[in-house]
């Protein structure tokens, strides 16, 4: 390949379309390698008992919603729900998730944003959707007192754990901590 | 300064490059090589070069002195101001107007006989039949994005009993005193998608450093953007082309660097940090663009072996400390999304069969085996095992006709299956 002389080939061509034989090719519309690479993430996803999906479009598998409801731990009785949005320079780029209900949680600050490691500074290509949602879940498990969104939960659950506890039963029931009101997420 | 160039200095102009296009060298491929056909060849070429601004600048340039003759170049871009320091085709006058039209009419004005085409538009707005008439692309572009899309067009492009349809794709790349230059033969050496691991990450720092600990202004103006901006909200969505808005966050950085005795929050440090901006430098975009021009001539003519046929693809250039370049083989990637994964042609009997029908027969196909397949067209999520939300949601397709789905004769589908997790298998229907 690539020898130039390909060119009278060129010119071969040019003749046959002169001729009117060369029919116009359909345009194929072609599946993007983001797409490629979620529609595989997805059916390698282990969700178990404790999270489901919701995907509001189902043809649009670039944006879901994952519930989590904590079997054990201190959030046990809980339902969060994240929104994953995925770019299409995934994954380049890590998804971006959003927990929807504001909570008490030192990892997660009023907004709903997350610290994760591998959801910023340490993403790489090699890690797919399931490490995202058993990273998540992990949070859960073992809220992180060192990387504080929240500084205040941080704070508490350094300090006194037990307190720390009572603070999360309350801010999941809708109640105030520390004059912030949580949204009731137990169900 | 004149533009003209002397009648009497062009034969003069051509002499060397003809001395090496001509006549073979120790290094040049006999099967490969005619020299007495080789300057007509390449005037009758036509070569696509994306990207007007400072490496494309230089492309252009380096093309139209290395013999080709018929030239196109596509940029959206309009010339700022601040381009002009490196973009060397462009003047104060042309502040405002379109790169690639400048660009073109500046060189076809210095190099006699050259024609140049172009665009000002975005790659997107072309199609396959448009890329097709190239026998060569060189890219010169500062988007990963970019070089994704035409990675991903040009290798869909190849159709294996079609000689023509494999355009060889030339990328050049700088940052700062770094750059790169390679090759890629679609679907026959490792292509952008497969490099992509090439390209360094930006250096993220921990969302929590940025909302307790900052340490530097660059924390301070991170913390601005992706905290206080949506805490408040000041204007509907981030333009980080608009001065109030960098404004905005500038002020908002620098209070806060004050709250932390942090040091050196400036307005332009805000600007580059928001729009990740590496300073360009004018001399790796000329070691660069020579390099990728090299490689050009050496395809066109056959006069030397070049990059990517098929060994060494890829040459990375550091002037970080002194000069170092090394050469090397980056090898394809079998699981690429790209080029590893070509759609296959899947005969099916037609429009009315059902996408359970469809589903079903790839089980017993050779050319699939697939027991528990998932499918998605382009836009359109016909049906998914897992997970059981969407299961439950694209149930009800199983027993529409292809024709009530939408697909077409041609539709690209993308097929998953669990035994074998690592791949999704493309298929193109061709309906009997």
């Amino acid at each position: 390949m690539l020898k130039i002389w390909s060119m009278k080939k060129e010119q071969q061509k040019a003749e046959n379309a002169a001729e009117g034989t060369t029919a116009a090719a359909p345009k194929k519309k072609k599946v993007t390698a983001a797409q490629l690479r979620v529609q595989k993430d997805l059916s390698e996803l282990s969700l178990g008992n404790t999270m489901s999906t919701e995907f509001p479009d189902p043809d649009d598998i670039l944006s879901f919603i994952l519930y989590i409801e904590p079997d054990e731990g201190m959030y046990k009785g809980g339902r969060f729900s994240f929104t994953f949005n995925i770019p299409t320079s995934f994954p380049h780029e890590p998804p971006k998730v959003q927990c929807r209900e504001k909570i008490y949680h030192p990892n997660i600050d009023l907004e709903g944003k997350v610290c994760l490691n591998i959801l910023r500074e340490d993403w790489k290509p090699v890690l797919n959707l399931n490490a995202v949602i058993v990273g998540l879940q992990f949070l859960f498990l073992e809220p992180n007192a060192s990387d504080p969104l929240n500084k205040e939960a941080a704070e508490d659950l350094r300090n006194t754990r037990e307190m720390f506890k009572r603070n999360v039963r309350t801010a999941m029931a809708g109640g105030t901590v520390r004059g912030e009101t949580y949204h009731k997420v137990l169900v | 300064m004149t533009s003209q160039v002397h009648p009497s200095s062009e034969p003069a102009r051509w002499r060397y490059l003809d001395q090496v296009r001509t006549r073979p060298g120790p290094f040049t491929n006999p099967d490969l090589f005619s020299g007495a056909q080789v300057a007509a060849a390449m005037e009758s070429m036509k070569i696509l070069v994306i990207g007007a601004g400072g490496l494309g600048c230089e492309i252009l340039k380096n093309l139209a002195l290395s013999g080709f003759k018929n030239i196109h170049v596509i940029d959206m871009d309009t010339i700022d101001i601040s381009n002009l320091n490196r973009q060397f085709l462009f003047r104060q006058d042309d502040v405002g107007k379109s790169k690639a039209e400048v660009a073109a009419r500046f060189v076809e004005r210095r190099v006699r006989g050259v024609k140049i085409t172009p665009h000002n538009k975005r790659i997107q707005d072309f199609d396959e039949d448009f890329y097709m008439q190239f026998q060569l692309v060189v890219c010169g572009l500062d988007s990963i994005e970019a070089r994704r899309w035409i990675n991903a067009t040009l290798v869909n492009m190849v159709d294996e009993d079609v000689e023509d349809s494999y355009k060889p794709l030339i990328d050049g790349g700088t940052e700062g005193f770094k750059g790169q230059a390679r090759v890629i033969i679609p679907t026959v050496t490792s292509c952008i998608e497969c490099q992509l691991d090439m390209h360094a990450p930006r250096a993220a720092v921990p969302l929590c450093t940025l909302a307790s600990i900052p340490r530097q202004p660059e924390h301070c103006i991170e913390w601005a953007h992706v905290i206080a901006w949506d805490q408040e909200k000041p204007f509907p969505a981030l333009d980080k082309d608009d001065p109030e808005h960098i404004s905005w966050l500038y002020q908002k950085a620098l209070a806060r660097a004050q709250e932390f005795n942090i040091q050196g929050v400036t307005y332009s440090l805000t600007q580059g940090v928001v729009k990740n901006i590496i300073p360009a430098i004018a001399a790796t975009n000329s070691v660069i663009a020579a390099a990728c021009c090299n490689e050009a001539l050496k395809i066109a003519s056959g006069c030397a072996p070049a990059l990517g046929l098929p060994d060494n693809n890829y040459m990375m250039y550091s002037g970080n400390d002194a000069i170092y370049t090394y050469t090397f083989q980056h090898q394809r990637k079998e699981d690429c999304p790209v080029c590893g994964n070509r759609p296959r042609d899947l005969p099916v009997s037609g429009p009315q069969q059902t996408l359970r029908d469809l589903l079903d027969s790839l089980a017993d196909r050779p050319e699939a085996q697939l027991k528990q397949p998932s499918a998605r067209a382009v836009g359109k999520t016909l049906y998914m095992r897992v997970p059981e939300s969407l299961e439950k949601q694209t149930r009800p397709n199983l027993d529409k006709t292809l024709a009530e789905l939408g697909l077409e004769d041609g539709q690209e589908i993308a097929v998953s299956d669990p035994a074998f997790a690592t791949v999704v298998f493309r298929f193109m229907l061709r309906f009997k």
